[in-house]
Formats: C-alpha cells, structure tokens, sequence
C-alpha cells in the first residue's frame, strides 16, 4: 500500500512539474535579463527592466482598461438578462415554455464564436464596428448563464416565495429578495466563469475592434507579439505575464473558490 | 384573466434575454443558411442566387476537405489524450499527497491563462535554434528542429499545447464527480479483496461515465471552436498543414472577404454541431441513467 502511494505522490508531482514548467519558464525570462534566457544561474540578476519596456512599447494601459469595461459590461448584461429569464423558466408556467428553453439550451452548442460572418453583418449594420459595445454584445444573452440560473432559482423552496407573497412583495420584489439572495453562490461561480472567459477571449474583438481604444489585451498581446521587428523574447514574456496577472493573481488568491466555481458552473 | 397576466409576465422577464439571444444565435445561424445560396456582393455587383454553387465550389476545394481533416485530426490528437490525462491528475489530487496544494494548482493554472498568452509561452520552446526544445536537445548534438514549421508536424505541435491548456480544465469536472462517489462503495469493494486498479476499473470509472461523456462533448465542441492559439503559433501554415475549419472560415471571410463561401463553409460547422447535439440528447439520455 504504502509503495503504491510513494509512486503515485512520484507521478503525481512529476506530472506537475510538467505542468508549469512552460509558465514558470516565461517567469524566469520575463524578471531576467534578456543574457539569462537559456542561462540558468540561480543567482541572474532579477529585473523589472523587461516589464517596463512592454508597458512602454505598446498602450497596455488603454488595452487594461478596454478589458475591464468589455469584462464588467457583459457580466452586468449577463446578470440581469439571465436573471429575469432564468426567474421566468424556473417559476412561471406560460405557453411556448419548453420551446424557448429548448432555444436557450441551443446556445450551449451553437454560440456567437462560431457565427462571426453573420454577426459582423449585423454590427455593421449598427454601425457599431470598432466599438466595445460591439464586442459585448453577441455575448450579453447567455444561455449558460440562464441555464444556470433557472437550476438555482428551481431548488429555492416554495414556501419562501408564498410567505413573501403574503407579506404583500411583488413579483420583482420576490425574485430581488428571495431569489437573488439565495443564489449569491452560483453568482459568484458564474461571475468568475464569465470573467475569465471574456478577459480571454480573442476571435470575435480581433474581427470587431481595429484602434487602440477599443482593442481588449488579448488582442493587443498578438499584435504586439506578432511584430516581427525582434522584440526580445523576455519583453514578449513580460507583456504575456502582464495581460494574463489580474486574473492569475485572482486565481492564486481565490484558488478554491475558483476551482470550486469551476465545478458548479460544470455539474448540471 | 390571472393567467393571462401570468403570461404577460413571463413573456416580459424572457424578452431582453430573447432579442440578444435570436439577434446573435439563432438569425445568424439561419441567415447564414441562407446567405450560403447566394453570391457575394462585390463592388458594383450585387449579391444574386447562386442555388448550390458555393457547395459546388466547397466540394472541389482541396483547403476545406484540408482543415476538415486537420480539424478531424485535431481532434482525435486531443480530446483522448486530455481526458485520459484529466483523468489521472483528479485521481491523483483527490487522494491525500504530499503538497496537493501545489499540485493541483499546477494542473489547473493553464486554464486561467489566455490562449493567446498561452501561445506565447510556447513558441519560446518551439521556435527553431533559440528555442528551449532545441536548447536542450542541442545539448545532446541533435539537430534544430522546427515542430511548427514543416507541414507534418506543425499540427502535432499545436495539439500538444491544446493539451496542456484544456486538461486542467477537465481534471476540475472529475474531481467534482469523484468527490461525489461515496466513499462506502470503495470501501465494500475493498472488503470484498479488490485490488485498487480493479476498484478503479469496476467501481470509480463506471460510475464517472457520465462526467466523460459531458467533458467529451465540451471538448469536441472546443476542438471547432477554439483557433485562438494558431493565429500565434503557425497562422495556419505551412501551406494549411496546420489550419482549421473556424481558422479557414475566418481567413476566408475576413482576409479574402468572401462572405457567402464563408457562410457555406460555416454551415457545415453549424451541421457538425447540429449532429453533436442531437447525438448528445440521444446518446447521454439512453445510455447514462444509473443515478
């Protein structure tokens, strides 16, 4: 038994080790001189020199910013679409009910990614190209999210809803004192979801954005990389690490909730 | 009366999630449909039916039936491998480990990065001379290799940092699954003198087939839609060894601006799709009832 448990914490830490190297490789060239890149001397020189030359070299503070407003735009559209849907589908019983779920639950498999052609299209049409509304808007309406949503609110028991009804609360007032509150845990597992999903995202701002003040850091992050103008390699890294921190330094803070959010959003 | 309002109601609460929903999934998908039977506009000339010419043209080019097959390969270099390899880091996170903390960290850490910057970090062991692949396999005197491009292996390449990035990702839905496996079952089958590969075999992976067939879905429907990570690594080259069909479909759209052979060509994503979700209804529904 115990030689069974030595060879799997071996492999198990092996396999890790696998695992970050990539990372921690881009680590050691991005706080080093570009002299240590291949040269791993324990004692290098850390600098902070690479970092400081990307954030000049390229507007990353605009491309910060743009982030954050596309990532908290969609998540506020996000929570307030998908909460008065999912409420809808959980609590109301209405003609064309399971035809508009069946809708909802078509968005799990075809999703606005792949429908870049028609959806430029209509952005065009909206003469919104280059905008960061154009970039949040296809993603607004998530059928994840209600899906989601719609299982949460279905667990809450009925007795609350009655009792609250007695009190004389509205529908909204219901759904914003009792349900909400309720479902603060699925939320926060869908919040973290969404957000590493959006800051990720690539394709679609790629197509839709072509300035500075609308490009999100991913998209930045690959115009920059791509300039074949010999930015060093530890500058490249430094700018990687840069785009990816706030949310690898959220994810170093709030490790279990993450993964725990992760889990939640995943089990349906 | 009351239940008309009922349903006023209900229609109300659905609307603003129903215009965003139909106005960038469902029209889109029909209309690319439809948009697949016509010219594209160019110029002065404008769009005009073309019946099934765009499929004519689809059928005789020798780049879609190259990204179908690449996405095809693509997929069967990645998904198996992952999952196996999900698979085993759950099992091996779940049980007690010296630094589990860290472990499970380092699985999970891939998936919060972005694609982008996860082809980043790649190309510096991938790229020929400097790179650390060829760093260390010219300590040994082999000679420079270029992975990522020669047509044969640029596919390869891009796979195995698909791998990297989505096995942590699917490790999180076995772990969730496993820790719902009661711990009385492994017990009684220990009881009984299994040995813990046979527990694994007849206990634990049975009743994880559910979480497979979830996580195996997830990463077909990824391996269509995930080309992020080839607009760094190859750009779809050498002569589209490395290319996929959402790849192609973006080339053709937005550099060749042929919007209506786009249209045909994401019609045949949105048919693969269409096919995975009828499959998935019928197959997980059948099959995976033992709750």
């Amino acid at each position: 038994m115990s030689w069974d448990r030595a060879l799997n914490t071996v492999g198990a830490w092996a396999l890790a080790l696998l695992w970050v190297l990539p990372l921690a490789y881009a680590i050691w060239t991005a706080f080093h001189p570009a002299a240590y890149e291949a040269n791993f001397t324990l004692w290098a020189p850390l600098t902070l020199e690479n970092f400081a030359k990307a954030w000049s070299a390229a507007p990353f503070g605009r491309y910060f910013l743009n982030t954050f407003i596309l990532v908290t735009a969609i998540l506020i559209g996000q929570f307030i679409l998908g909460t008065l849907a999912a409420y809808a589908f959980a609590r109301y019983s209405f003609p064309g009910r399971g035809l508009l779920f069946g809708l909802v639950l078509v968005q799990l498999m075809i999703m606005p990614d792949i429908l870049i052609v028609e959806n430029y299209k209509l952005i065009r049409a909206l003469d919104l190209i280059d905008t960061i509304p154009a970039i949040a808007l296809p993603y607004i309406a998530s059928g994840f999210g209600i899906f989601l949503l719609r299982q949460t609110f279905l667990s809450v028991p009925k007795e609350l809803e009655e009792a609250a009804q007695i009190e004389g609360m509205s529908a909204l007032g219901v759904l914003m004192k009792v349900y909400v509150p309720l479902a603060l845990p699925t939320y926060l597992a869908y919040g973290l979801v969404s957000v590493s999903h959006h800051w990720n995202n690539f394709l679609w701002p790629l197509i839709i954005t072509n300035s500075v003040e609308t490009r999100p850091v991913t998209v930045g992050l690959s115009i920059f990389a791509s300039i074949d103008s010999g930015v060093e390699w530890s500058v490249i890294n430094a700018a990687t690490l840069m785009t990816s921190g706030p949310l690898l330094l959220a994810f170093l803070l709030f490790q279990r909730q993450f993964v725990q959010s992760f889990m939640r959003a995943g089990i349906k | 009366m009351q239940r008309t309002r009922q349903w006023i109601h209900a229609w109300l609460l659905l609307l603003p999630a129903f215009v965003f929903l139909l106005a960038f999934t469902h029209v889109p998908a029909i209309t690319t449909l439809w948009n697949s039977f016509w010219t594209t506009a160019r110029g002065r000339r404008p769009s005009r039916w073309a019946g099934l010419d765009n499929y004519d043209t689809l059928i005789a080019d020798p780049v879609f039936w190259k990204v179908l097959v690449n996405n095809i390969w693509f997929a069967i270099g990645t998904i198996p491998t992952s999952i196996v390899i999900a698979l085993v880091m759950a099992v091996w996170v779940n049980q007690k480990l010296a630094g589990r903390g860290f472990v499970r960290m380092a699985y999970f850490t891939p998936t919060v990065l972005p694609m982008i910057a996860v082809a980043n970090i790649w190309m510096f062991f991938y790229t020929p001379g400097f790179g650390l692949i060829d760093q260390i396999t010219g300590l040994f005197g082999m000679a420079q290799s270029n992975i990522l491009g020669q047509s044969d292996t640029a596919l390869v390449g891009v796979m195995i940092v698909t791998i990297w990035k989505e096995a942590g990702f699917f490790m999180i839905f076995y772990l969730a699954a496993l820790q719902t496996i009661p711990p009385s079952l492994i017990e009684a089958a220990r009881i009984e003198g299994a040995g813990p590969w046979t527990i694994f075999r007849r206990v634990t992976f049975p009743l994880l087939m559910p979480t497979t067939l979830f996580v195996s879905v997830n990463a077909v429907v990824n391996s269509f839609r995930m080309v992020d990570h080839i607009f760094i690594l190859t750009g779809g080259g050498p002569d589209n060894a490395s290319s996929l069909l959402l790849f192609y479909i973006y080339e053709v759209a937005f550099r060749f601006w042929d919007t209506a052979y786009a249209a045909t060509l994401t019609v045949v994503l949105l048919a693969i799709l269409a096919a995975l979700a009828i499959g998935q209804f019928f197959f997980f529904d059948r099959k995976v009832h033992y709750k």
